[in-house]
């Protein structure tokens, strides 16, 4: 593989969570849930990596794998140049402030019995010493940065709507100035204003401290305005990997096709006339993947092929990568790979 | 939608008040609306406006918190919500209206399989065996597209992805056939295409059982492909209220329109920033006296620093509370 003119910050190789299956009275192992199975890809310094795909298909549970929230079943996760794949809990401590996660379910990661205050906190307590003012003047910046009156900062989280909320862990993952951040459907919560203002917020951050994210979400039209590039992932597998607006103008794997074409519009005249690719089939379990290509049991182009030999995940344009028998390679052989092409090197 | 005959839910000039330590947070301000059956209602609005704690007020479910419900009725299925007992606010919520909480955790028992939760009100409000109470559970989370749902029902809370716990919260609220769905954010995990398959799912409830559906959405695009009438919340009040096509052609309050100018679009150009609209939402510490939207506003004068304005009907099914009139460009009549 060539040299890629900087090292990516975060670079993850066959990267795969499997979490087992116990079933009958005695609770024998008898599968594994592939949530993540294999996947591979590069987070360049102060970038914005977009994560897609359907409910299920493994987003959150690779996010925290690349955190090491999970012990992980295989492959190697290395950031800022420390290979953190198989690190103890303690060590991880002591890089955690350089990585932060904001979590999809605000309401699961928020503690009922702390105040905001003491949740934005926290992270400052642990890993900083500051005086008791220095550390209320910190948390009163982080909570105007999300939009948070300060008057707020007694409250309790479930004295706040949903979108509150998450806004508190937002202001709580910013606190110790992170270089990384896997966002977890930061703003699925939010009304479109405050989402624009967060991501807004997040692109600022970004420019100032050149922050590097990994950004979760299903909303499509928000990615294409954050990501720089955008991996799109399906029964956890990346099946596609490219530049944004390449993957929004030409998505090449059917199943970015259909996941494009499916995004509603606001607009109740324009909507009821959008064409979508209706997806039929099975959804397939995770913990008992179709054999061949993971999309063969819903995709509208599979053939015999794809229910036998699983595609492999290839450059087929510079940059981009894609994982379906039927994308024609453009490159040269020589195309340097970016995002990860080879598995478990 | 049947234009005439009675609503399934009518609701007039619902209050409610947290007691905080702050003082008094006027959560939600007056607010009167009507549910015909069949019908499907969309909820947009600010973060904070009074969406959720809306319809929790209207089926008792702040209970256990600080807060004061108090209002002229909501009445349902003969009853007015407001005056009944406990016990029969808990019947209607098990089988009368179904609800979909916002934040999924909150609701499921993370102590309890999947299986279990779903199968319990089947057992208990529709009086089925336990294994045909079993097969339902597993057909319910088959509809809202779990796959492996029969083995996934052993599962605990834990073991599901976002979105699958909100599917599975949608399951527990359809599993008695409910006259009305109260659906809060039900579909913000989850992705266009498992979004799109809930979506027909509702619409199909709709038609077959004539369930009558409320829901509560950030996502505009949701709500135009979805809703056959559309409030717009701001402040613990509805400042817009219209048929989904008349919200987004002719929207006419100041917020309705700034949301509007919100959205990215996915097959447009893309913009540079995103636009937001500018300022705080109010803190509520007291009922409404001016307009809530008036400091944030682009049109506000001297009258909406005075009077609260009320809802004013300007066409068919449209009403707006707002002093300025966009078509003019110029304050509306006194
Ligand atoms: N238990 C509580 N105690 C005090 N204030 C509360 C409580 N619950 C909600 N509130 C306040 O009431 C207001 C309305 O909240 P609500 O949850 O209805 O907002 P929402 O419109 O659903 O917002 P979102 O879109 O973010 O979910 C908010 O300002 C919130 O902070
Ligand atoms: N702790 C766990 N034990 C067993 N299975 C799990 C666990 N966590 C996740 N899974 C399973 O792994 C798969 C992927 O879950 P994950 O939460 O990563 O999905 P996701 O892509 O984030 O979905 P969503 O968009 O709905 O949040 C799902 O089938 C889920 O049920
Ligand atoms: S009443 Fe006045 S302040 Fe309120 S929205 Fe209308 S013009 Fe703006
Ligand atoms: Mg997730
Ligand atoms: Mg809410």
């Amino acid at each position: 593989m060539n040299e890629a003119p900087s090292a990516p910050l975060v670079r993850v190789r066959g990267l795969k969570m499997h979490f087992p299956v116990h079933a009958g009275l005695l609770r024998r192992h008898v599968g594994d849930i592939k949530a993540v199975d294999d996947i591979s890809l590069d987070v360049n310094e102060s970038e914005t990596l977009g994560l897609v795909g359907e409910s299920g298909c493994g987003k959150s549970t690779a996010g925290r794998a690349v955190l090491r929230l999970y012990d992980i079943t295989d492959g190697s996760i290395t950031i800022d140049g420390t290979d953190i794949s198989n690190i103890d809990q303690d060590k991880l401590r002591h890089l955690r402030p350089k990585m932060q996660m904001i979590f999809q379910d605000p309401q699961a990661s928020l503690n009922p019995r702390m105040t905001v205050a003491g949740i934005v906190g926290e992270p400052l307590v642990e890993h900083m010493s500051l005086s008791k003012n220095e550390r209320l003047d910190r948390i009163y910046e982080l909570m105007d940065a999300v939009g948070l009156a300060r008057s707020f900062a007694n409250r309790y989280p479930h004295e706040f709507s949903g979108g509150q909320r998450q806004r508190i862990g937002i202001a709580r993952a910013l606190a110790l100035h992170p270089k990384f951040i896997v966002c977890d459907e930061p703003i699925a919560a939010l009304d479109v204003s405050i989402q624009a203002q967060v991501v807004n917020l997040l692109e600022d951050l970004q420019e100032r401290f050149g922050l590097t994210y990994l950004f979760i979400s299903h909303d499509l039209s928000m990615v294409r305005h954050i990501a720089d590039r955008v991996a799109v992932m399906y029964l956890g597998k990346i099946v596609e990997l490219a530049p944004r607006d390449e993957l929004y103008a030409t998505p090449l794997h059917p199943y970015t096709q259909a996941l494009l074409s499916a995004v509603p519009e606001p607009d109740p005249v324009r909507e009821s006339q959008r064409k979508h690719i209706i997806l039929t089939g099975d959804v397939p379990s995770p913990a008992n993947a179709p054999v061949g290509c993971n999309f063969c049991t819903r995709c509208p182009k599979a053939e015999d092929i794809c229910r036998q030999i699983d595609p492999e995940f290839r450059e087929v344009a510079p940059g981009h990568f894609t994982a379906c028998h039927f994308v024609t390679d453009t490159t040269r052989k020589t195309a340097g790979s970016t995002a990860g092409n080879e598995a478990n090197t | 939608m049947s234009e005439a005959g009675a609503a399934v839910l009518e609701v007039k000039d619902l209050k409610t008040v947290f007691e905080t330590g702050l003082g008094a947070v006027h959560a939600v301000n007056s607010v009167s609306f009507d549910l015909m059956p069949g019908e499907l209602l969309g909820v947009v609005g600010e973060s904070g406006s009074g969406k959720s704690v809306t319809m929790m007020s209207l089926i008792g479910l702040l209970g256990s918190t600080s807060a004061i419900v108090d209002g002229a009725h909501v009445n349902f299925d003969g009853k007015d919500l407001l005056k009944v007992s406990e016990d029969e606010l808990r019947a209607v919520r098990g089988a009368g209206i179904g609800f979909v909480f916002q934040d999924p955790m909150t609701s499921l028992n993370p102590v309890f399989t999947v299986g279990f939760q779903l199968m319990e009100p089947l057992r208990n409000h529709m009086g089925l065996s336990k294994s045909a109470a079993r097969m339902r559970a597993a057909e319910l989370l088959d509809l809202v597209g779990i796959a492996d749902a029969t083995r996934r029902l052993s599962d605990y809370p834990h073991q599901f992805s976002g979105g699958m716990r909100q599917r599975v919260m949608i399951a527990m609220a359809l599993a008695c056939d409910p006259k009305v769905l109260i659906a809060d954010e039900p579909t913000t995990a989850l992705d266009v295409t498992i979004q799109a398959q809930i979506l027909e799912l509702m619409k199909e409830l709709r038609n077959k059982i004539g369930m009558a559906i409320i829901w509560i959405t950030h996502d505009l695009g949701v709500i135009a492909g979805i809703a056959d009438r559309v409030m717009v919340m701001y402040g613990g009040q509805i400042v817009e209220q219209a048929p989904v096509n008349e919200l987004f052609q002719n929207p006419q309050h100041p917020y309705t329109r700034a949301l509007l100018k919100t959205v990215p679009n996915i097959r447009g150009g893309r913009a540079e920033r995103l636009r937001v609209i500018e300022g705080q939402p109010p803190i509520m510490f007291s009922s409404p006296r001016q307009c809530t939207y008036h400091t944030r506003c682009t049109h506000a004068f001297e009258r909406c620093l005075k009077f609260d304005p009320d809802r004013l009907k300007i066409g068919e099914g449209h009403d707006v509370a707002c002093f300025w009139d966009p078509v003019t460009g110029e304050p509306r009549d006194e």
